[in-house]
């Protein structure tokens, strides 16, 4: 377990490197010089050449890239160009939107999934499975976006049980704070609980075939008794695996969504540095993207090894 | 033939042959403005309505089909072109430091969140469907070559492998006459399903406004500028939300009657 735990960890740190190396090239290569971009078409030369020093951006291209890595390892992400506020301050005020609302979807998702996908299964080819394999194949056509806009017509327009957008802060107490992000969670779930459900069956089906399976009706357990105790239980594994995976869908995904319910989060901040073309801001968003779901990945090929021997010794 | 298939296949040439056809007919222009007529329901004159601008939608909506199925075409091109190829030779030296640089390079592309990096190029290089495509066609790349690796890998193990072999023929002649015919099926099938994610990610990318620029109609860009009409004028957003989850349902169900019908071992378990 230790060698392929050390193995992933090699692995995770060479995908974080060549990550970095690919957003900060792709970010040096954007035509603009911030500096001149800020001060706009009349600045003098030397005071643009003072404030690119001041950004940092005067090193060569080797010694900016060591100083962006090396300042993002000890918290420090640079000064957004725009706002002239630290970026780690300005991402740390948004993940307290993106965090809770991933979360808050990956929680419903499970929710929906779960009950979802072990009733089809327990009821393969009848008309039960048939709804919800159909109800799936609709939920993964249906895009995000457009289905969250649904959701502000129908609860917060008409019905009025929510607001259309905007996020109230966590200041007014957690209640009103879920409150507010329920919707735009909602809308991120659906179409992962449709995959979700998918994937709960089609393992559950695999699990149900298994000798096991029959060696515990024949001891004398109920149907619905082996499905739980014996099915359902081993059918988790691969289900978490997508569950972890899925958490990088739904962090990237509320970057969309947030833009519909004009969310604080993550994702409106990185649109309005695109639009000023802040582009320290987006690099380190993006980086900090990338890294939380690498590293949720890898977390995951971690847990699914300690459940899992027969991957640790294949690895 | 499966009830997925026929549905799948009609859905999708449906969507196709409104594509089609807009370049010859569409019930009326779909640029031109026509304001004493704005924000119609859906009527006579104009089946889907009006936008705020007067616009027919319908004819919107034939045009946008252009745009998403171009986009996410060539996108689904760009990964079979460059991931078929990687994928053939990964499987021809297995083993090999080759096999192990294009699969480490695939793990790596799979480990980065698709539309945030899509989001990064298109924020760096501009908006436009051009760059829509490559963001989109870049995460095709792995996907593509995974699965020729993983298909030609048994099949190199086969019988008939080891009789070209035996003839003299090599890797790459193996790869192109005898691989790749085999696994055609499975890169159809593939191809449709990522053929529909791409309609997916094209209208996300449209929709933040980092996809076709106006005044080329998309079914994404119809619904950013719906969105503070929707209390007032539903139809602007219902339409072509619906026009894409039809399209992306129709390339599903195809892709799943597709590789139920062209699997022989599920076909003959049918029969």
């Amino acid at each position: 377990m230790l060698r392929y735990a050390l193995k992933r960890l090699i692995s995770l740190l060479v995908s974080l490197s060549v990550a970095s190396v690919v957003i900060f090239a792709v970010i040096e290569v954007a035509p603009g010089d911030p500096a001149s971009f800020m001060l706009g078409v009349n600045a003098q030369e030397d005071t643009l050449a003072a404030l690119r020093s001041e950004l940092g951006l005067d090193g060569s291209k080797m010694q900016r890239y060591f100083n962006w890595v090396g300042g993002m390892l000890v918290g420090d992400f640079g000064t957004s160009y725009t706002y002239r506020t630290p970026v780690s301050q300005m991402i740390a005020d948004r993940m307290w939107v993106s965090l809770p609302l991933a979360l808050y979807a990956l929680m419903l998702s499970t929710l929906i999934a779960f009950p979802a996908g072990i009733y089809a299964a327990a009821r393969r080819g009848k008309p039960g499975d048939l709804a919800v394999m159909g109800a799936t194949q609709l939920g993964i056509a249906v895009p995000n976006f457009w289905f969250a806009m649904m959701l502000v017509l129908i609860f917060a327009i008409n019905l009025r049980w929510f607001n259309a957008g905007g996020f109230v802060g966590w200041g007014e107490g957690v209640l009103p704070g879920l409150h507010s992000l329920t919707l735009p969670a909602v809308a991120l779930a659906l179409p992962q609980a449709a995959i979700l459900a998918r994937v709960m069956r089609s393992a559950l089906l695999d699990i149900l075939s298994e000798d096991f399976m029959r060696t515990a009706r024949a001891k004398g357990l109920s149907r619905r008794q082996a499905l739980w105790r014996h099915g359902v239980r081993n059918a988790l594994i691969p289900v978490l695996t997508i569950i972890g995976l899925q958490f990088s869908f739904l962090l990237a995904g509320s970057i969309i969504i947030e833009q519909v319910f004009y969310l604080p989060g993550l994702g409106r901040l990185v649109f309005q540095a695109i639009s000023a073309r802040d582009l320290i801001v987006v690099e380190s968003v993006v980086m900090l993207l990338v890294f939380a779901v690498i590293t949720v990945n890898f977390l995951v090929d971690l847990a699914y090894a300690a459940v899992d021997p027969r991957l640790r010794s294949r690895s | 033939m499966s009830r997925n298939l026929i549905l799948g296949a009609f859905l999708s040439s449906l969507v196709v042959l409104a594509a089609l056809i807009s370049f010859v007919w569409t019930p009326y222009d779909y640029a031109a403005l026509d304001i004493p007529n704005k924000l119609q329901p859906p009527n006579v004159q104009h089946w889907f309505g009006t936008d705020h601008f007067g616009r027919d939608i319908f004819s919107m909506i034939m045009v946008g089909a252009r745009t998403s199925i171009a986009v996410a075409l060539v996108a689904v091109g760009i990964g079979m072109v460059l991931g078929v190829p990687l994928g053939l030779t990964a499987a021809a030296r297995k083993g090999s430091w080759l096999d192990e640089v294009i699969m480490r390079g695939n793990d790596l592309v799979f480990a980065f969140p698709s539309l945030v990096i899509a989001i990064l190029i298109t924020a760096v290089f501009g908006a436009g469907a051009i760059n829509a495509i490559i963001a989109i066609g870049i995460f095709n790349i792995p996907v593509f070559a995974r699965i020729t690796r993983g298909a030609a890998l048994s099949l190199w193990e086969r019988e008939f492998i080891l009789a070209a072999r035996v003839s003299g023929k090599g890797a790459a002649r193996i790869s192109a006459e005898h691989i790749l015919p085999n696994v055609a099926n499975l890169l159809i099938v593939q191809g449709t399903i990522q053929f529909s994610l791409g309609i997916l990610a094209e209208a996300g990318l449209s929709y933040v406004g980092l996809g076709a620029q106006p005044p080329t109609p998309s079914w994404g860009r119809m619904l950013a500028d719906a969105q503070t009409m929707v209390s007032f004028a539903p139809h602007l957003a219902l339409i072509p939300g619906l026009a894409i989850i039809v399209t992306v349902l129709g390339l599903n169900l195809l892709g799943d009657g597709l590789r139920d019908w062209l699997d022989p071992r599920i076909r003959v378990a049918r029969a």
